[in-house]
């Protein structure tokens, strides 16, 4: 990847990720942890993958993205501010009652949402719908949805793995997004979705495995599965749950709080830091 | 007298799709390993390009209807009434009608008429599952002439709809002359001592039941409810305020269904009357030949009487 372009991802993953600690502190609520190990893909999708356009965002010919994992909405809601979809304040919003950032994503709130999510499960079959509504109107768009590795013990993920396999949607793209933490524990010890790679792969996938926070992978995977003809991509991508924040890396009980003012404060400052050394 | 035509309302259903077919090629149908059944097969038959198979997957093709909905296609997703309102009900209800898409969902097999097949296949919750979302429209059409109109008009409506169908060939209440009006409940005979709101095959069992009421002259006015949701309670509570009493008639369990909602409108309109339901009355169903079923759990004319007159006697 173009170290420019690089860079520039970087700096607005960082802001995302600023983006996703001011909504879930201001809400007091939500969750931090599986957003912020999410971000970085979700910030290379629409910053330099899709086709999309903020200034359109009910374009039918647009490319979609389905946060499967809706509990991650903090990490797309920062984005979508970001690329343009509706103005940064709303961020501070999130969760309130008269907010159009509901806490899990909603088409009839948020311009840019493509989907309603948050039950999961759900949203993998929905972007199946849409990659079948492509096939079937002969055009090109592609669709975009991330499943939590704690979301994939859905059995309902499974019937659309089989699916999407089936029915040859190469125009799907479904990333796993495997930072190994869910509520009650590691995915391992709650209940063992693993192997991941080897049960897409028998579900007929093509897999590719990534490191969920280098660019280069990303783009990477992503370049390739545009290439890869007759089956869908699933991108396995190894994360790291509650990225980039010191104290909620690696930390299950960061799936599902809000920081405090002194965790907030340590968080804004780890990462404004961050985003300064990026800007340097 | 001539013979009475019957017709299973799934078969109309079927013989629908492909008339849209022809005319609107927005109409994808989606179906789960049932279409010989649910006579989407039809439709595969007449345009196999825009029927897709989901297989025995009913929770991923309900979403998937969604997303193809969103993306401008008019999208018929069929099943059996049990998986379709009672396995799939959650993604239903989050991929379809929170973001209310349109989805018209033809749950065929729905009630005791499924017949030999048993309590596991006779669903008789669907009506009350499928009320409790919002923004979605049920419909349960009396006979083939009434579910043909049902599923052009269905169509033509934005947004997502729940109609029900049955396995079982029934008498045509209607003639080819039928206008069916979305919503709009439909008085079949004018009375005044009695009203009988009846859906689906009930409907002509409440025909039946007039005539038998007739006989002991008590005057019924009967209504055709084929809209469950949203119910046309001006309709019925105009026809309540003249009789006094309302008998509800449905092959659906008494609790959540048209009993329930005509209950609810009846006692929210200041003027409750008494109603007394006729329907499943809250048990399982069982095997046994279709037909045989109805009379066992009272589902026929009869017993429609039998409780008019019980309403009758409620009255102050």
């Amino acid at each position: 990847m173009d170290a420019v372009i690089r860079k520039q991802l970087k700096i607005a993953a960082c802001k995302a990720r600023i983006g996703i600690i001011e909504g879930v502190y201001n809400a007091k609520s939500g969750h931090p942890g599986g957003s912020l190990s999410c971000v970085d893909i979700i910030t290379y999708l629409y910053f330099n993958h899709m086709n999309v356009d903020p200034i359109d965002p009910k374009n039918e010919d647009r490319d979609r993205f389905v946060l499967s994992k809706g509990h991650a909405a903090p990490a797309l809601y920062a984005v979508l501010a970001l690329k343009g979809y509706f103005p940064h304040e709303w961020i501070k919003t999130l969760r309130k009652s008269d907010s159009n950032l509901q806490g899990h994503p909603s088409i009839k709130y948020t311009p840019g949402v493509d989907m309603c999510t948050g039950s999961l499960g759900q949203g993998i079959s929905a972007a199946c719908g849409m990659a079948l509504g492509a096939k079937l109107a002969g055009k090109n768009f592609r669709i975009y949805t991330i499943l939590g590795d704690g979301e994939i013990q859905e059995g309902q993920v499974w019937e659309a793995a089989m699916y999407a396999s089936a029915k040859d949607l190469d125009n799907l793209v479904a990333v796993v997004d495997n930072n190994n933490l869910q509520i009650d524990g590691t995915v391992a010890e709650v209940n063992s979705p693993y192997p991941i790679v080897e049960k897409f792969k028998a579900f007929g996938w093509n897999v590719i495995e990534i490191d969920a926070h280098s660019f280069d992978e990303i783009d990477a995977a992503f370049n390739s599965a545009r290439e890869f003809k007759g089956k869908p991509t699933c991108i396995v991508a190894k994360s790291i749950k509650g990225k980039g924040v010191s104290y909620m890396e690696n930390m299950v009980n960061w799936h599902g709080v809000a920081p405090n003012q002194e965790q907030y404060e340590q968080a804004m400052s780890e990462l404004s830091a961050a985003l300064a050394e990026l800007e340097a | 007298m001539a013979d009475i035509i019957k017709t299973a309302t799934r078969d109309a259903y079927g013989k629908a799709l492909v008339e849209l077919g022809a005319v609107n090629d927005k109409v994808v149908v989606l179906d789960a390993d049932l279409a010989a059944a649910t006579k989407t097969g039809m439709f595969k038959k007449a345009y196999p390009d825009r029927f897709i198979d989901s297989g025995i997957c009913e929770s991923n093709m309900m979403g998937v209807a969604a997303g193809l909905a969103t993306t401008g296609y008019t999208v018929f997703a069929s099943t059996f009434a049990m998986f379709a309102a009672g396995r799939a009900f959650e993604q239903v209800r989050n991929s379809i009608g929170y973001p209310h898409l349109n989805v018209k969902i033809g749950a065929t097999h729905a009630g005791i008429s499924v017949g030999e097949d048993g309590a596991s296949h006779q669903c008789c919750e669907d009506i009350g599952l499928m009320r409790t979302i919002p923004g979605m429209t049920i419909i349960n059409p009396a006979d083939a002439v009434e579910a043909r109109a049902a599923v052009l008009a269905a169509a033509e409506y934005e947004g997502p709809v729940y109609m029900r169908f049955g396995r079982l060939a029934v008498p045509c209440v209607f003639d080819e002359s039928y206008k069916f009006e979305w919503g709009k409940a439909v008085v079949l005979k004018e009375g005044k001592d009695v009203t009988i709101c009846a859906t689906g095959l009930m409907v002509n069992e409440a025909i039946e039941a007039g005539k038998l009421l007739a006989q002991e002259g008590i005057d019924a006015e009967i209504i055709n409810v084929h809209t469950i949701k949203p119910l046309d309670a001006q309709t019925i509570l105009a026809s309540a305020a003249k009789t006094g009493c309302i008998v509800t008639a449905e092959e659906h369990n008494i609790i959540g269904g048209l009993g329930s909602a005509v209950c609810e409108a009846s006692c929210e309109s200041g003027a409750p009357v008494p109603v007394v339901r006729v329907g499943v009355n809250d048990i399982f169903g069982k095997s046994g030949p279709a037909v045989e079923l109805l009379h066992i759990y009272g589902l026929d004319a009869a017993n429609i009487a039998a409780k008019a007159k019980t309403a009758l006697s409620l009255k102050k």
